[in-house]
């Protein structure tokens, strides 16, 4: 097992990649039986400090259908037969072989020097119906964010309230914008002429030939290079005034997101297309007026809610959403990047809202307030450079997939959108977003992860030989921060075997984890279009024929169901999916479900498990800090636990310690010790909290305190008021919940797994 | 036409006229003697000399002490006080008694023959026949008519005085014996009744010109006699005549006394009726030819009867050989009216009175009735029934200038706050309190003047009456005592029930190519920085309560944000012109003193921004909703200064094409070059209008930007359109600038409802203005200046009364510059007739022109031009003929007989029809025609009549020492000398001709150059010399632009230079290149349609 925990991880730190299974069950009615279906998650900009660049173009197989890159070409050969080598490789000898010769080159990047390179581009685009503080907090990150930008990426401001202004960012003295009426959709040609972004046709008869290269880009107008205006435009920003117009008592402001969205897509759209560009949303609102609208003015009116949903009550929300749909789609098919950061007390429209990030790459962001280091700092990462000093973002990319012909392309989920590339490769079932061999993700950086699907195609009687493989290559053509176009290569081979012979080396090359979170994307893909119980069923399905099929038991005896170690803590992390947030909408507002999900969907397998499964760590005097079970049971009055759930990081003193620190003992000089002890968590709290993104809600609470529901709703309620002491132990915390705890959840399963009934 | 051609007359003429003033005085009294006959009127007598003497104020405030019951009694002596009675019972409500009173001296004048019906009938019918005789023959020939006029009325008077009914009137007159001194004045008249021409020609140089004048044999003679009446109607009874006969007409009911007679010998002056004058001298003509009375006349009518044969000339030559001078001259009339009525105030105070001219200088007291400057009338006495406004075809219209500026030495209206409660209305009808509205019942109620309604007076505003009936405190309300006045209106009269804020001005650029390139832009921001200091304030205010805004355009729109608070102007720019919207809220309508820095820094960096523009597309209506939604969103009335150049072609809603086609002309089609393109810019006039946004539209075209479109905003608004052709700031710039500042410094009213209330009988059924009207009465006006006019037209619903006459009321309720919302109020007192002969002497040839000339405009949207000009020749003819057939004595049918009051109507109207709009000459464009369509619709009175008969002013014929005004001469080329310059003025244009054998020592002393030759044609400017006769002509030429409210460009015009067709155009006497007619040969049409219509 240690080997193929090995192998696993090798391959994820060399490839990026993932596999539910790393041996292939050969033929198609033997891999649907397996029930977790081959996949795969892929972390495309993997970082890979030893990844020495290529400084040439890939060698594509020569037949037009394949055009596969030519890596590792033994393997290559091997998996490829009809790989034909092109004529450039006239030239190699053993001495000067090309890198993707070389075995261990599994993943390879090629740097390609064609081409113009054009500058990143950031638009901001910035709400004004904020209070003053936290426009005023906003200001001040927008400004310090020129600070870390590259001096030759061009930027754009447009604002929005009740009316969208465009800013023109190259005229002296007065200042210039364009404005827009927030209420009404304008097509992107609209917006262009609007802008005057349309060369006009007319002059060019005027006969002036020298005319032309003043303005080699149209747009220059609103998206400047940043040294040329960076005073300009922290002058301007400073400026900034929350939007005049007057908000009658009881009524919400005017805000006009759908329409300055719609105006920021149309402007890169018209100058930029195809290039890396980032538009920026930051909103401290939902959208109120105009297309895209989610709530009208009236505060009496709440904004909807999952209740209003299911009622189909929501009367903004499917118009809303489609707006903002063809806008993301847009905006893929330019190849920009949308970012939403939301920012207020109550929602902004997420739900509608989030397919711009979704599909396009971009971060969701969602905080109380702009005022918060949970906004400031995670705004500041996302201008974080890697060890070479590039931004770690990438923009435009296509993932193309090719496998060997005993595979098929099912599917992809990720923020990705499909380039409906369809081919011999492509299977007609489709999981996630499928159809097609290659996918665009505009935006992503060394973390965006995708989870892909593949069905095994290869007929049981037409059986592969000993010892076969099969392989899957990605290439990415992406554009890197430094605007260079690069190619990533990543070929992958898996030994096949035959299930009913061999399923033991199949059993023992799952991977749990990959497959608890390809399962999971599943889940939540489904949850997006269907009814909440229904996705529920279904994983409990799958989870039940999964532990029929690899389970150990007599039948109907569910006390001798056993799992082998491979599968062991699969249930657990079902158990766990089925009470997240990902799944369940109680207690969660719609825009809180999205952003929960938008995040599950783009994150990479270890940061996807500690959001299935939130990691609860224990700091006592007992011993040095320890994981322990998330369960009710692990909260004992002498403990700290510090809990990481993603998207919180959740301080909780034991009762004792919190009494103990009321009492100040850690300011006495003889208990220094319960001050380190004290400190430890918060210590390690920092540390992850410098790592993550977005940055997480800090929560420092205590026994009994009102913030420590956090904690609660996510331990294993073995313990409940039901049950309590029913378990012998005599310490822990009471939940109190109707839920049932893994336990139960357990019991039934072995009961249902043991049962012939199904 | 020249009836009167008696050479002989000449020399009694001379004499005559010297004794006209008496004569008139005396036939005043003479009149209202015979007309008055009753006692009664006796006490009515006395009141007029009173009258006269002290003229306006006796009559107003003095009789208040004395009642009006003892001035009866006292004729002559308390005739003041009974007078002052008259006058206040007229204007208010005066006792039984006192409408009697009033009645008759209204009705006087005109009626004095036939109000008095009752009891002299005898009398009057006498009356009757020779007034109208008399009109008639000086209508004959216009020249004869006023001859006879001038004589007639000494004649009249006194033949009628003495003679008809005289006997039943003498009884109660102790004039007869005045009247026999007149008589005797007038025997010598009557001499010259005979010799009415003479009468004329010694006033002017009628003879002669009337043998020109009649170019038939006899007529020579006669038509002088002709010009020479029309002169006499007003400068011969203009003076001392004219005003007798006023006075003597509506006195003379009272009058009747002698005693009267003297006063009016005094006081004449002051009566306003100058028509009277004229009339009864054509009475007396009339008189003379229909009764025997007027021995006397006898001898005129001998003349008449003359003229009468030789009228034959008409027949033969007259078309071809009249003299010009021979016919009515209006440069004649005016002097006369100038010199007869110029020296007196005019005093409001009794009803029908006829104003003086426009062109004449004179000062108004307002006690009780609308000054003229606010309200003309076509017709001062008006047909009782609408049967007879049929037959008369004299249109009734008023001419109402709501808010006209007023010479520094009247005061402008009192403003009366009512308190809470908010004005004083009827229950019924709605009329503001005003001084003909009736206290009864000890002043617990009172009676509405309009509908009869009875009020109660509401306790804080009762007063006890005097024994006249009036109240107590009259003199102190200006609601009891004036003709205009303001109240304060309460927030029952604002929009939304609230006070209105302040209103705003927009100044919204055109930036296009066109603009930048002429240097317009750069121009008109260096004058804002400056001009933005003289906005228009009210009263004593420190600064201007108005804020601005500044948008500039091309084929999107630039707003700019001027909030103090800001180091520089911010700009927002909104392209979505299909939806237009206002982009910001806070700054963008400033106050100037605060944002005065942001402000000039903006109006400075302008011209730089738009510098390099290559923009040559241009939107509109855009602009327009632009400045509506920015008024909305302040929640305020404004206004907008557009300043455009071209043609809007852009996408844009209001979007236009050129579709200016010169073929269309003279075809049934041709309307359409004067309708708008679209019915885009009539709705963009109605939320203007809603909003109370009135759109100032300054054009800069260098070609066809179809002014007919791009005005139907501005004019339904209640703007102004200028006009800037081929702009260069080289040339325009004083014309334009001066026009900026005087529109942008001028007071406005915002947001304003016109309501003209009329007594039952009659009702305002017609409007022509700049304005717009959602229903059939209120006209609503986004904006009004003191520029523009709006003419009412009114017609019988039922009949008037005799007694009561007609009232008008018209009450304007708008929104200050500061913001204050108000009523103004102007009230108006008419008589009626039965007698259409008081109808045709108490109209105002003018104010009918300016009628049909708006009337006609209009027409030209529906119909072909050519069957508007048809219609206004044949309602011109009917109302002539009319005239003659039922006023006029009888006479030849070949005489051209034209009544004293109208004898200009056939040269103004052919004037009016020679217009550019209605026949367009080859160089007139489309947007020319368009231009002036919708000028001419807000004229007044005043400007139509310069504009449609030009002021021709020798500058060398006068000597250098003189100060006044040199007297015009007739637009001509005849009247041309070349050796002498002119200066030609129309309102809108100002020529200075110079004939090309000018003394070289004027050349020089004028243009700096030595020679004719060397002067520059079409010069704009004359250099500024230090010379008397060049500060005198610069001083006259400074002295028109004052008087006109847009600036005149000036243009240099050599002899038989090319420019001098376009000069010539101006001379309306002659024929004129585009077909239309000479004035003579006009003259001669108007006849043969009259006699047509007559037989």
């Amino acid at each position: 097992m240690a080997t193929y925990l090995e192998f696993i991880q090798q391959n994820e730190d060399r490839d990026g990649v993932r596999f539910s299974w790393n041996v292939w069950p050969s033929s198609r009615l033997e891999a649907t039986r397996m029930v977790v279906p081959l996949a795969c998650l892929l972390t495309p900009l993997k970082e890979r400090p030893d990844l020495p660049p290529v400084q040439y173009e890939p060698v594509l197989c020569s037949r037009p259908t394949c055009k596969a890159c030519n890596v590792d070409v033994p393997a290559l050969i091997e998996l490829f037969p009809s790989f034909q080598f092109p004529p450039a490789y006239g030239g190699i000898s053993e001495v000067n072989q090309p890198a993707e010769l070389m075995p261990q080159f599994s993943t390879i990047e090629y740097m390609i020097q064609r081409g113009a390179q054009s500058p990143l581009i950031f638009l901001y685009v910035v709400d004004t119906c904020l209070e003053e503080d936290d426009l005023q907090a906003l200001k001040e990150s927008l400004q310090m964010s020129l600070s870390l930008l590259p001096p030759d990426a061009l930027v754009g401001l447009i604002t929005f309230g009740r009316m969208v202004q465009v800013h023109e960012l190259s005229c002296e003295g007065i200042s210039k914008s364009y404005v827009f009426r927030g209420t009404k959709d304008l097509t992107a040609k609209q917006i262009q002429d609007m802008l005057g972004l349309t060369k006009p046709a007319v002059p060019m008869q005027q006969a002036r030939p020298a005319q032309p290269q003043e303005h080699p880009f149209v747009s220059s107008r609103f998206l400047q290079p940043l040294h040329k205006i960076d005073m300009n435009l922290t002058d301007l920003l400073g400026e900034l005034q929350r939007d005049p117009w007057p908000v009658t008592q009881g009524k919400r402001p005017l805000r006009s997101t759908g329409v300055a969205l719609s105006i920021a897509v149309g402007l890169l759209e018209g100058t930029f297309p195809n290039t890396g560009a980032r538009i920026m949303l930051f909103t401290g609102g939902p959208p109120t007026q105009g297309p895209g609208m989610v709530v009208g003015d009236e505060l009496k009116i709440p904004i909807r809610s999952w209740h209003d949903i299911e009622k189909d009550n929501a009367r903004f929300m499917k118009k809303a959403t489609k707006h903002y749909e063809m806008l993301a789609n847009r905006t893929a098919a330019n190849g920009h990047c949308i970012d939403i950061y939301a920012c207020a007390l109550d929602q902004t429209g997420l739900l509608e809202m989030k397919c711009c990030a979704n599909l396009t790459g971009g971060y969701m962001v969602m905080g109380d307030s702009f005022n918060t280091s949970l906004f400031k700092q995670t705004f500041q990462r996302i201008f974080t450079k890697d060890f070479n000093g590039d931004f770690r973002m990438a923009f435009g990319a296509t993932l193309d997939v090719k496998t060997s012909r005993e595979l098929k392309i099912a599917g992809a989920i990720g923020p990705c959108v499909s380039l409906n590339v369809k081919g011999p490769c492509v299977s007609e079932n489709e999981l996630g977003v499928g159809g097609t061999s290659q996918w665009k993700i505009c935006g992503l950086d060394p973390t965006s992860t995708l989870g892909i699907y593949f069905e095994v195609v290869n007929q049981h009687n037409a059986p592969i030989p000993q010892g076969g493989r099969g392989a899957i290559q990605f290439v990415t053509h992406y554009q890197h921060s430094s605007t260079q176009r690069r190619i990533r290569v990543t070929t992958i081979a898996r030994n096949w075997a035959d299930a009913q012979t061999q399923l033991r080396h199949i059993e023992a090359a799952f991977d749990q984890e990959a497959a608890a979170v390809l399962m999971a994307r599943l889940g939540v893909f489904r949850a997006e279009s269907e009814e909440g119980p229904d996705v529920l069923r279904w994983l409990d399905r799958q989870l039940i024929r999964l532990c029929q099929k690899f389970g150990q038991y007599n039948k109907e005896d569910p006390a001798s169901f056993r799992l082998s170690d491979s599968f062991s803590l699969y249930p657990q992390f079902m158990f766990h999916l089925r009470r997240s947030p990902f799944l369940q909408v109680f207690n969660n507002s719609p825009d809180e479900s999205s952003y929960y999900r938008h995040h599950f969907a783009r994150q990479d397998l270890t940061q996807s498990l500690i959001m299935i499964q939130p990691i609860l760590y224990s700091y006592s005097f007992h011993g040095p800090p320890e994981p322990v079970l998330l369960d009710s049971s692990s909260i004992l009055a002498d403990r700290i636990l510090l809990m990481d759930t993603f998207f919180q990081i959740v301080i909780y003193l034991g009762e004792t310690i919190a009494q103990w620190r009321k009492a100040g003992y850690q300011d006495m000089p003889e208990y220094e010790n319960f001050r380190h002890l004290l400190q430890a968590p918060l210590d390690d709290a920092q540390e992850i909290l410098q790592a993550r993104f977005p940055m997480p809600r800090y929560i420092n609470t205590e026994h009994g305190g009102s913030q420590a529901r956090f904690l609660l709703s996510k331990v294993n309620p073995s313990q409940t008021h039901n049950n309590l002491y029913a378990w012998g132990q005599e310490t822990g915390a009471p939940i109190l919940t109707d839920d049932v705890s893994l336990q139960v959840f357990m019991d039934h399963l072995k009961k249902l797994a043991v049962s012939s009934a199904c | 036409m020249n009836v009167n051609q008696s050479i002989p007359p000449v020399p009694p003429f001379g004499q005559p006229q010297p004794v006209y003033p008496g004569y008139h005085q005396s036939s005043y009294s003479g009149q209202s003697g015979s007309t008055a006959p009753t006692i009664p009127y006796g006490a009515y007598n006395g009141p007029v000399p009173g009258y006269q003497q002290t003229p306006p104020q006796g009559i107003s405030r003095a009789p208040p002490s004395s009642g009006a019951p003892p001035a009866s009694t006292a004729q002559a002596a308390c005739g003041q006080v009974a007078y002052g009675q008259f006058g206040q019972g007229d204007v208010q409500n005066g006792p039984s008694s006192a409408v009697q009173m009033q009645r008759l001296p209204g009705s006087q004048p005109f009626g004095s023959p036939l109000a008095p019906v009752g009891n002299q009938p005898a009398v009057l019918q006498p009356y009757g026949p020779p007034p109208t005789s008399a009109q008639v023959t000086a209508q004959l020939a216009g020249m004869q008519i006023s001859s006879a006029v001038a004589p007639a009325p000494p004649s009249s008077e006194l033949g009628y005085g003495p003679p008809t009914s005289l006997a039943s009137a003498s009884g109660s007159f102790p004039n007869s014996g005045l009247y026999g001194s007149y008589p005797q004045g007038q025997a010598s008249p009557v001499s010259q009744a005979q010799g009415h021409p003479g009468i004329q020609t010694p006033q002017r140089s009628a003879p002669s010109q009337a043998s020109s004048f009649t170019p038939p044999a006899s007529g020579g003679p006669r038509l002088p006699s002709v010009t020479g009446p029309l002169l006499p109607g007003q400068g011969f009874g203009a003076p001392s005549v004219s005003q007798p006969n006023h006075v003597s007409s509506p006195p003379p009911q009272a009058l009747p006394p002698g005693t009267q007679m003297t006063g009016l010998l005094g006081p004449p002056p002051p009566m306003h009726s100058p028509q009277q004058p004229g009339y009864q001298p054509q009475q007396n003509g009339s008189f003379g030819s229909a009764r025997g009375p007027q021995p006397n006349y006898g001898s005129p009518y001998p003349a008449a009867p003359t003229f009468g044969s030789q009228p034959g000339l008409p027949q033969p030559l007259p078309p071809k050989r009249l003299d010009p001078d021979a016919i009515p001259s209006p440069i004649q009339v005016i002097e006369d009216d100038r010199n007869n009525r110029g020296t007196e105030p005019f005093v409001t105070g009794v009803r029908g009175q006829v104003p003086p001219l426009v062109t004449t200088n004179f000062l108004v007291k307002d006690q009780g009735n609308a000054s003229p400057r606010y309200i003309r009338c076509t017709s001062y006495n008006i047909p009782c029934t609408s049967d007879m406004a049929k037959q008369a075809q004299v249109p009734l219209a008023a001419v109402i200038k709501p808010l006209a500026r007023l010479p520094p030495d009247e005061a402008s209206p009192y403003v009366v706050d009512h308190g809470e409660s908010g004005p004083l209305r009827c229950n019924r009808c709605k009329a503001y309190m005003c001084p003909f509205m009736q206290f009864i019942e000890g002043g617990r109620r009172f009676q509405c003047c309009f509908c009869s309604c009875i009020n109660d007076v509401p306790p804080q505003y009762f007063q006890h009456l005097d024994h006249t009936g009036k109240r107590v405190d009259a003199y102190d309300r200006p609601e009891l005592s004036l003709g205009s006045y303001e109240f304060l209106a309460t927030v029952d009269y604002c929009k939304n029930n609230k006070f209105p804020s302040p209103p705003a001005f927009i100044f919204m650029i055109d930036v296009s190519y066109n603009a930048i390139r002429t240097g317009l832009v750069r121009l008109l921001c260096e004058e804002l920085k400056s001009l933005l200091d003289f906005l228009p304030r009210e009263g004593g205010a420190e600064e201007s309560a108005i804020r601005v805004g500044f948008v500039t355009y091309n084929k999107v729109l630039h707003f700019y944000n001027v909030k103090s608070s800001l180091a520089q102007p911010q700009m927002m720019v909104v392209s979505d012109v299909a939806d237009m919207f206002v982009p910001l809220l806070d700054g963008f309508l400033v106050n100037v003193n605060e944002s005065r820095a942001v402000i000039t820094s903006l109006l400075d960096q302008i011209p730089e921004m738009f510098a390099d523009t290559r923009e040559t597309e241009t939107v509109f209506v855009p602009v327009i909703q632009a400045g509506i939604e920015a008024l909305k969103a302040a929640e305020c009335a404004g206004k907008l200064f557009l300043f455009h150049t071209s043609l809007p072609i852009a996408e844009a809603p209001g979007k236009l094409k050129n579709r200016d086609d010169r073929k269309l002309i003279n075809t049934d089609k041709e309307k359409t070059l004067f309708q708008p393109q679209t019915g885009a810019y009539q709705t963009l006039a109605k939320e203007c209008v809603a909003q109370g946004c009135c759109i100032d539209l300054f054009l800069f075209p260098n070609q066809y930007v179809d002014v007919a479109t791009l005005s139907v905003v501005p004019q339904l608004t209640g703007g102004s359109v200028y006009k800037y052709a081929c702009f260069q700031v080289e040339n325009d710039q004083e014309r334009f600038l001066s026009d900026l500042r005087r529109n942008v410094q001028k007071v406005v009213a915002f947001d304003a409802v016109m309501r003209v209330r009329t007594s039952t009988g009659i009702r305002a059924v017609d409007f022509f203005g700049a304005f717009y009207m959602s229903n059939t009465t209120d006209v609503e006006l986004a904006g009004l200046d003191g520029d523009k006019t709006v003419t009412v037209e009114f017609k019988h619903d039922d009949r008037l009364n005799e007694e009561s006459g007609a009232l008008l009321q018209c009450a304007l309720l708008y929104t200050s510059c500061a913001g204050q919302r108000r009523l103004r109020i102007h009230n108006l007192a008419l008589n009626c007739c039965t007698q259409l002969a008081d109808l045709y002497r108490n109209c105002e040839t003018d104010t009918l022109i300016n009628y049909m000339a708006k009337f006609a405009y209009r027409g030209v949207l529906n119909s072909p031009v050519k069957a508007v000009r048809d219609t206004l020749i044949t309602q011109c003819a009917q109302i002539l003929a009319c005239y003659r057939k039922n006023c006029a004595s009888p006479s030849s049918a070949g005489q051209l007989i034209l009544p004293e009051c109208m004898k200009l109507l056939p040269v103004y109207l052919n004037c009016v029809l020679k217009s550019d709009v209605l026949q367009p000459g080859a160089e007139v464009t489309t947007d020319d025609r368009a231009y002036v369509r919708q000028l001419v619709t807000s004229m007044d009175v005043a400007e139509t009549n310069v504009f449609f008969y030009p002021r021709l002013l020798p500058l060398t014929k006068s000597p250098i020492e003189s100060t006044t005004e040199p007297p015009a001469v007739r637009a001509s080329e005849e009247r041309l000398s070349n050796g002498d310059i002119y200066l030609l003025e129309n309102g809108l244009n100002l020529f200075l001709w110079v004939g090309a054998s000018v003394q070289q020592g004027v050349v020089q002393s004028l243009f700096s150059v030595s020679s004719f030759s060397q002067i520059t044609s079409g010069l704009s400017v004359l250099p500024v010399l230090d010379n008397p006769l060049s500060k005198k002509v610069q001083g006259l030429i400074d002295s028109l632009r004052a008087q006109r409210s847009r600036y005149m460009k000036l243009i240099v015009v050599k002899q038989e230079d090319k420019l001098e067709m376009l000069f010539k155009h101006f001379l309306v006497e002659d024929k004129s290149l585009s077909g239309g007619a000479s004035y003579v040969d006009f003259l001669c049409h108007m006849h043969k349609e009259i006699r047509q219509l007559l037989s």
